[in-house]
């Protein structure tokens, strides 16, 4: 029995659970001790991995176990992670006990939205400790499918339409996805000893040519996903339709997918073809980038606002890696990790605002400060990270980014640098505008001063957040060195292909 | 010949024994008295799948007109449990008032179609083919228009014999040609001869007209919607599985058998009907609203999906077609068993009575997501390897086109699916679906096949038994 395999079994057996228990209070309690049991193990592995290389195992995956599955098509699971997918984990693990701690009061059908965020877990969780390119599709599905339900039962709004778009784009994207995946393994080491084990397939050579059509199929792929444009139009949809805890998860972690699956498959695998090809997606990354930023700066409901800031600040994930060098790639990542937490807590603020004031029109409401103080402060602590505040993760993030953006010294890539920088202000712009009306000021409707401020749920939910976020916007060497030290033989192995 | 070599013929005399039994119960019935043969016709399909089960010896009887494969045994048991599972979903329908006086006929002319449809799988020579295959469709017609009161089932079965009669006819003529153009009936003959000769190739596309009626291929397909909402339910679930499943199958291994030679003339008509197929298939599913009618368009679809697989002509292809009717029998059959289930408390067919089935039927409507999450191809259910391993089998052979369209095809699948579990779970309804509980044999029905689903996928053994059985061209 392999430790990582436990990231997946212990979300089974907590689905089993709720399944077996016999009320509703009963489910959460279930679900809230599934997802801290493991967010524990999460931060046993960190340690563990930390510990590690620490003691001088440099190879390049560790915990890796293998067990054959279909010998026909060389499907292994094959498990094992690097300091980027022991971050990812830590990330995802926050989040969900975020997430189920922020629809505590979830009703009606408190089992089944149980079940199925539980599922979505169990699929992202999945992902991340896969190398296997099978057992990734695999879980990368089981990941995206729940969140038809799960937006269309729970959602508010034209939830069944944006259900609807939203899981046909994603499928649309895994439809590339599994073209892709055939095709890097039947291009995989020239009809012997064929593979789909990211490791060894890193280690063989891919003909440029088959790279030159795979790379994009892969990279579109993934990024439907981690919403590049022109297909991020899932995004804001899917996010505003969805019920709190769902848009944490999605826009927290399930996007995160998106830009994990474009490094770990599409670059790692094809390097040439990222070479080569690069210059397509920066642009539409940075259109991406903008766009988004632009677009939360017109929209007056809060979810969409945060909707579009997601896909601007995805952009700038999927961005950073095609910049393919050290310093942005892990910028790319610390991005990841950022905005999966500060998007989560924005989400899970907007829900607990919206249950109290039944809008999320920021011109209906006003002066929330003066009676909901807690959550406000949390509200503008978001905020600041958003807009890359020094002493927060999102500033760690993308000054990184930017860094090595800058690295390239070519007109092309300076230009297009330079007016991703410019996101930076477009975003201060909506930010800042969103709490000005939206906090400040004075109550507009006098039934907001009843509003109670956060309950314990509440209160749990957004301090395991914004202690994160905290933490690696203070102590981020320690998360940026585990990042580096496993993106360094990647990058080299890029640099020296080239 | 010696009297151990009927062994070899085990299928297929047990079944005839089994039709001889359930005639004689019925003949000898006592008179005035009214009994269902459910339980006599489960008991016998049960005992010759578990028969099935045992090991076999292979080998040819009858000069080679009979061939016995470990493969064909294998398809001939998903066969038989696919009606098995038939029977046991039939059971309350069977049992019921609609029914009485004329039971028996039911299961004696579904077990003789399988009976058609064994001697179809291991013929050896193409008068047996035929024969086989008009076994196999005759009894079906009249099973078609089974309630004959009813005036769109007895236009079923008409319309059914009409267009088996035709694609015979095709079929034969076909056949004739091909004995023309060879000198032979027998399949190891004809492969050697069948080099490519132009009367060759028309032997070849009339004979593959006829098949394709019976998987219902487009353009071959204009029967399939109105026989699937005429007849009853488990004779449609019969016709859309059962039937299609030894269609294709024998499709599969003349086509990597005796046509091998002139598999550059039919790799690219595959490709193209795969691709009609499946884009008709689908967007004639998307607008339907009556169940059966909706299932008819969508299993068109799936018949394209199997072509994918039957295109490439390897062996990744032959063991994943094989793989994927196992997985659809399972898929489809948990489908249908739900539909029956519901029409048979309470007569609705249409998707719209489908909306709110969670809220009063929880375990009916999560089978029903599961099976038809599994023709999507949705893990973690079993279709999902299989559409895996179809594609897999023709981007082997480099058909990255045939990939992509497929692909983007399951995409449109995905919506009309996403239309029923859209309607069983989030749809609210005035009159929903009262609560019902199904009888225990048909629930055991319905669990066999939810098992199947979810083992089917992670178990790779059985996938790995199949692939060593199988060739490539």
């Amino acid at each position: 029995m392999n430790v990582l395999s436990l990231f997946v079994l212990v979300p089974v057996l907590t689905i089993v659970a709720m399944v077996l228990v016999r009320n509703a209070a009963q489910v959460r309690v279930t679900a809230a001790v599934g997802s801290v049991l493991q967010f524990i193990l999460s931060v046993g592995l960190v340690l563990f991995y930390l510990a590690e290389r620490r003691a001088g195992n440099m190879d390049e995956m560790i915990l890796v176990h293998d067990t054959v599955w279909y010998a026909p098509l060389n499907i292994h699971y094959t498990v094992g992670v690097d300091g980027v997918s022991v971050a990812m984990i830590l990330l995802t693990a926050i989040v969900v006990m975020a997430g189920v701690f922020a629809s505590w009061k979830l009703e009606p059908l408190t089992r089944e939205f149980f079940v199925s965020l539980i599922l979505l877990a169990t699929g992202v969780f999945g992902f991340f400790i896969s190398i296997d390119l099978f057992t990734m599709f695999l879980f990368y599905e089981l990941a995206v499918i729940p969140m038809y339900l799960l937006i269309g039962i729970w959602g508010s709004g034209p939830k069944e339409y944006s259900a609807m778009k939203l899981t046909l784009m994603l499928m649309g994207g895994s439809a590339l996805l599994l073209v892709g995946i055939l095709a890097i393994y039947f291009s995989s080491g020239n009809g012997l000893g064929q593979s789909m084990n990211i490791l060894e397939l890193s280690k063989m050579h891919i003909p440029l040519e088959a790279q030159r059509w795979i790379f994009p199929l892969t990279f579109l792929g993934f990024g439907v996903l981690g919403a590049l444009f022109p297909f991020h139009t899932w995004s804001p949809d899917g996010h505003a339709s969805a019920p709190t805890a769902v848009s944490m998860l999605h826009a927290g972690v399930l996007m995160k997918l998106g830009g994990y699956g474009c490094f770990r498959v599409a670059i790692f695998l094809m390097p040439e073809g990222a070479h080569e090809l690069a210059w397509i997606f920066l642009i539409l990354t940075g259109v991406s980038v903008v766009y988004g930023a632009f677009g939360a700066i017109v929209q007056k409901d809060l979810k969409y606002i945060n909707a579009y800031s997601s896909v601007s600040h995805c952009g700038l994930v999927l961005f950073a890696l095609l910049m393919l060098n050290q310093t942005a790639m892990n910028g790319a990542i610390l991005q990841m990790i950022s905005h999966g937490l500060m998007t989560a807590l924005f989400f899970a603020l907007i829900g607990m605002i919206y249950g109290r004031t039944h809008t999320r029109n920021i011109y209906e409401m006003g002066g929330l400060m003066k009676v909901i103080p807690f959550l406000s402060v949390c509200y503008v602590i978001a905020g600041l990270a958003s807009l890359g505040l020094p002493g927060l993760s999102g500033f760690v993030a993308e000054m990184t980014i930017f860094f090595g953006a800058f690295q390239h010294a070519d007109t092309f890539h300076r230009v297009l640098t330079i007016a991703a920088c410019c996101s930076i202000v477009i975003t201060a712009v909506y930010i800042l505008r969103v709490v000005g009306t939206l906090l400040y000021g004075s109550v507009r409707n006098p039934h907001f001063a009843e509003f109670k401020d956060a309950s314990w749920f509440e209160r749990s939910s957004t301090l395991i957040l914004i202690t994160a976020i905290a933490g690696i916007g203070l102590f981020p060497l320690w998360l940026s060195s585990m990042i580096g030290d496993s993106l360094a033989p990647v990058v080299s192995r890029l640099i020296s292909l080239l | 010949m010696q009297i151990e070599d009927f062994l070899l013929m085990r299928h297929e005399i047990l079944l005839t024994l089994g039709i001889l039994i359930i005639l004689m119960a019925d003949l000898f019935r006592p008179h005035g008295r009214e009994s269902s043969f459910s339980g006599l016709a489960i008991g016998l399909m049960a005992v010759i799948t578990l028969a099935g089960l045992l090991p076999v010896p292979q080998g040819s009887l009858f000069g080679g007109m009979y061939v016995s494969t470990p493969l064909f045994t294998l398809v001939k048991n998903v066969l038989t449990m696919g009606t098995l599972i038939v029977f046991l979903q039939a059971h309350s329908w069977m049992t019921g008032p609609l029914t009485l006086r004329r039971r028996s006929e039911f299961y004696i002319l579904l077990m003789s179609t399988l009976l058609g449809m064994y001697f179809m799988i291991s013929s050896g020579n193409f008068l047996m083919l035929y024969i086989g295959l008009e076994l196999a469709s005759i009894p079906v017609a009249a099973a078609a228009a089974y309630d004959k009161f009813r005036m769109d089932s007895a236009e079923s079965g008409m319309k059914y014999i009409l267009s088996s009669a035709v694609s015979s006819a095709i079929l034969l003529y076909g056949i004739s040609l091909i004995y023309g153009a060879t000198g032979s009936l027998y399949f190891e003959r004809v492969a050697a001869f069948y080099t490519g000769t132009p009367v060759q190739m028309l032997a070849f596309v009339l004979f593959f007209s006829g098949l394709a009626f019976k998987i219902s291929l487009v353009p071959f397909h204009l029967w399939t919607a109105d026989v699937y909402q005429g007849a009853p339910t488990g004779v449609t679930s019969y016709l859309s599985v059962v039937s299609k499943g030894a269609s294709t199958f024998v499709l599969l291994v003349l086509l990597y058998t005796v046509f091998s030679k002139i598999a550059l003339l039919w790799q690219p008509m595959l490709f193209v009907v795969a691709v009609v197929t499946m884009v008709v298939g689908n967007l004639f599913a998307l607008r339907q609203q009556h169940m059966r009618r909706f299932i008819a368009f969508s299993s068109i679809s799936q018949a394209g999906y199997i072509l994918v697989g039957l295109a490439a002509g390897n062996q990744l292809g032959m063991s994943s077609v094989v793989y994927y009717i196992l997985v659809y029998v399972c898929s489809n059959l948990g489908v249908f068993g739900v539909i029956s289930a519901i029409e048979h408390a309470t007569g609705k067919l249409r998707m719209d009575d489908y909306n709110g089935l969670y809220h009063t039927n929880p375990r009916l409507a999560l089978l029903m997501t599961l099976s038809l999450f599994s023709l999507a191809g949705i893990p973690p259910v079993a279709g999902f390897f299989g559409k895996f391993f179809l594609f897999a089998a023709a981007a082997q052979q480099g058909m990255y086109v045939l990939v992509i369209l497929a692909t983007l095809n399951t995409i449109i699948s995905l919506y009309y699916y996403l239309l029923v579990v859209k309607a069983m779970f989030i749809n609210s309804n005035n009159t929903p679906v009262p609560f019902f509980r199904t009888c225990c044999v048909t629930r055991t029905g319905l669990v066999l096949c939810a098992l199947g689903l979810v083992v089917l996928g992670f178990a790779a053994v059985v996938y790995q038994q199949m692939f060593d059985m199988s060739f490539g061209l």
